[in-house]
């Protein structure tokens, strides 16, 4: 049976059916998650992290910001998983309670830039012109600066909150998504079934809503789940250098810089839990990205 | 030669942009930009004064204008934590940061380049899956978290490394007399070798941790474009001749498999140099990272701005310098260019 040529052996499959391309997806999921068992892991402990981020105030032991004099930096024991910081209070409640800050402000960052980046490139790719050049100039001047010195500078600038972290953020991941949604939308603009949505009678706005974006969302989704990580980490950086987040708040960068001063005398569990937490959120936002690629572009797997 | 000159003039408009940006960041911003400028500890009176004396009362044109004069005399204003120039203050600490940078990045392209060769000429092999394993978890770590780890591991449980106190444990020694402004090439030039050392041993833990993270975009461009060129015809063609594994391998696939090595490198450019700020603060390192970060939280806006129009303009020049150097790897860039 070995000898039957390849081609041929495909012709027999059964042709997949337009109206079953939901089956179609969970199939490729089933395909995907047996493929790559890390995505599943990642799945299970992104679900993990959100259960937490809702419900973290009323799961946490302790109050995070209850202090106790008389348990300063304790080692983890059955009472405090991850033992205390220099004011006596619990890691683990402050770790479980800081995810939501530090997911919130991830999640509200790429939220805003794949909005507004997929707008503007949308925009910018199909009316092409004035628009698409003068866009593309803002987008290459905010790419002149290595990001994470000018979302600092942003910061700096706005006012020294949490609001304007987001919007530092969102502002230095924009040209990505312009970059990626104004190519994408440039490919289609001709495409034929544009060309057809125009002469049945649609105008530029409806063809461009209704008949593109659609399209282009599937991959502008992987490069969102891909850049979540990252977005965790740039937050988290600003608030470790003391932009944003204030002292006594629970929050993953500005708890491991507290525990920093802690290492030379040894005490690690102050900066190694929320360390954790945040290597942890990325690394699986990391490979959940690559799976969900893997799902939708099984030709760009590396 | 034309595409060089073309390149240099392509960057105008950059420039142009990186300015405009800077300026709205110091005036165009809705607060008040004078008592921005001066400072926590200011009354009215002399937020009047330093509205006056920097022009603010004047339109945004002419303050525009006044703005790129300034700049253009090198006067970036006067920081209000040191009392001395901005430009002084960036350029004695500057040095500081480039040796920190520079080998940060001579750490990740030595490691990362040759991880991405060996993987891609034994692809899907245990070395490969080790390859890409290393790079998915260096890229989950959060640059001063690995650093702060280093320390833990490599300065207190096995006390290998000094006590990171920065470029030199002055308790211990004095600094080398400032030629280039790195310690580590001054105490060569200077002939002590025991503050080379000293300097030297300062520097590695920084160093790995910055460079950490620019390993995976490095060894994962180098593996893929790697397996693009060793599975092009010309290579085949090369096989088919005759030619060495090890011609092969180097002349003729490595060399067409730097290009896209080169053109990643202004990513890994921008990540060095925003985390420099965060390893800086980590290490106690006197570099113009360090000095911004006091500088945003004791809200000195004059240093703040100083800094990201500095980090602005060298990224610009190294891009510039990439550019120019893979006309010389690749001559076809300079007549698509």
């Amino acid at each position: 049976m070995s000898a039957i040529d390849p081609i041929a052996r495909s012709a027999f499959k059964p042709p997949v059916r337009a109206s079953s391309a939901l089956g179609t997806l969970a199939q490729n999921a089933r395909y995907v998650f047996a493929e790559n068992k890390l995505t599943l892991v990642a799945v299970v402990i992104l679900v993990l992290l959100v259960v937490l981020a809702i419900l973290g105030p009323w799961l946490a032991p302790y109050d995070p910001l209850a202090t106790d004099g008389t348990a300063r930096l304790a080692p983890p024991t059955l009472k405090h998983w991850f033992g205390t910081d220099a004011l006596g209070r619990d890691m683990m409640s402050r770790v479980v309670v800081a995810t939501r800050l530090d997911l919130g402000m991830a999640v509200s960052a790429v939220a805003l830039s794949f909005t507004v980046g997929l707008a503007l490139g949308a925009s910018g790719g199909y009316f092409g012109g004035w628009l698409e050049r003068g866009l593309g100039r803002v987008m290459d001047t905010i790419m002149a600066f290595p990001l994470f010195v000018l979302a600092m500078g942003i910061v700096a600038a706005l006012g020294n909150n949490v609001l304007n972290i987001v919007i530092a953020t969102m502002i230095i991941n924009l040209p990505f998504y312009y970059r990626f949604a104004r190519g994408e939308v440039n490919i289609r603009r001709d495409m034929g079934y544009v060309e057809a949505a125009r002469m049945g009678g649609n105008s530029p706005m409806r063809a461009l809503m209704h008949h593109i974006v659609p399209n282009i969302l599937p991959p502008m989704m992987v490069q969102a789940s891909l850049n979540m990580g990252w977005a965790i980490l740039n937050a988290a950086g600003l608030s470790y250098i003391g932009l944003g987040v204030r002292a006594p708040t629970p929050e993953w960068g500005i708890m491991v810089s507290e525990g920093a001063s802690n290492i030379i005398s040894g005490e690690w569990w102050t900066f190694m839990f929320p360390g954790a937490a945040l290597v942890l959120a990325v690394f699986s936002f990391n490979l959940l990205g690559d799976g969900l690629r893997d799902l939708l572009d099984p030709r760009r797997r590396t | 030669m034309s595409f060089v000159w073309k390149r240099f003039l392509g960057t105008v408009p950059t420039l142009f942009g990186i300015v405009v940006i800077t300026f709205m960041l110091s005036h165009a911003l809705p607060g008040d930009p004078a008592a921005y400028f001066a400072g926590p500890a200011a009354n009215a009176e002399s937020i009047a004064q330093i509205r006056t004396s920097l022009g603010l009362d004047k339109s945004l044109p002419a303050q525009f204008f006044k703005y790129v004069g300034d700049l253009a005399h090198g006067d970036l204003g006067t920081s209000l934590t040191t009392g001395q120039p901005v430009l002084v203050d960036l350029a004695t600490r500057l040095p500081a940061s480039i040796e920190l940078t520079l080998c940060a990045l001579l750490f990740a392209v030595g490691i990362a380049m040759p991880m991405g060769l060996l993987a891609a000429t034994r692809p899907d092999s245990a070395l490969d899956h080790f390859c890409r394993g290393t790079i998915t978890v260096s890229s989950a770590f959060p640059t001063f978290f690995v650093g702060l780890l280093l320390v833990f591991v490599f300065y207190f449980s096995l006390d290998w490394s000094p006590q990171p106190v920065g470029r030199l444990n002055e308790m211990l020694y004095s600094p080398p007399v400032r030629v280039t402004g790195s310690y580590v090439v001054d105490s060569v030039i200077a002939g002590d070798f025991n503050v080379f050392r000293a300097s030297l041993a300062q520097l590695i833990l920084p160093s790995i941790s910055l460079g950490l993270f620019a390993l995976a975009p490095i060894a994962r461009i180098t593996r893929a474009s790697m397996l693009a060129a060793l599975e092009a015809d010309f290579t085949r063609t090369a096989r088919a001749g005759g030619l060495s594994g090890r011609t092969i391998l180097m002349t003729y696939a490595f060399r067409n498999a730097l290009l896209p090595i080169a053109n990643i490198l202004g990513m890994v450019f921008s990540f060095l140099l925003g985390s420099n700020v965060l390893i800086e603060q980590v290490f106690g390192w006197q570099g113009v990272g360090a000095y911004a970060v006091s500088a945003v939280l004791a809200s000195d806006y004059a240093a703040v701005q100083g800094f990201v129009l500095m980090m602005a303009l060298l990224y610009t020049l190294l891009n510039l310098t990439v550019d120019v150097a893979s006309t010389l790897i690749d001559p076809r860039v300079r007549f698509e260019g």
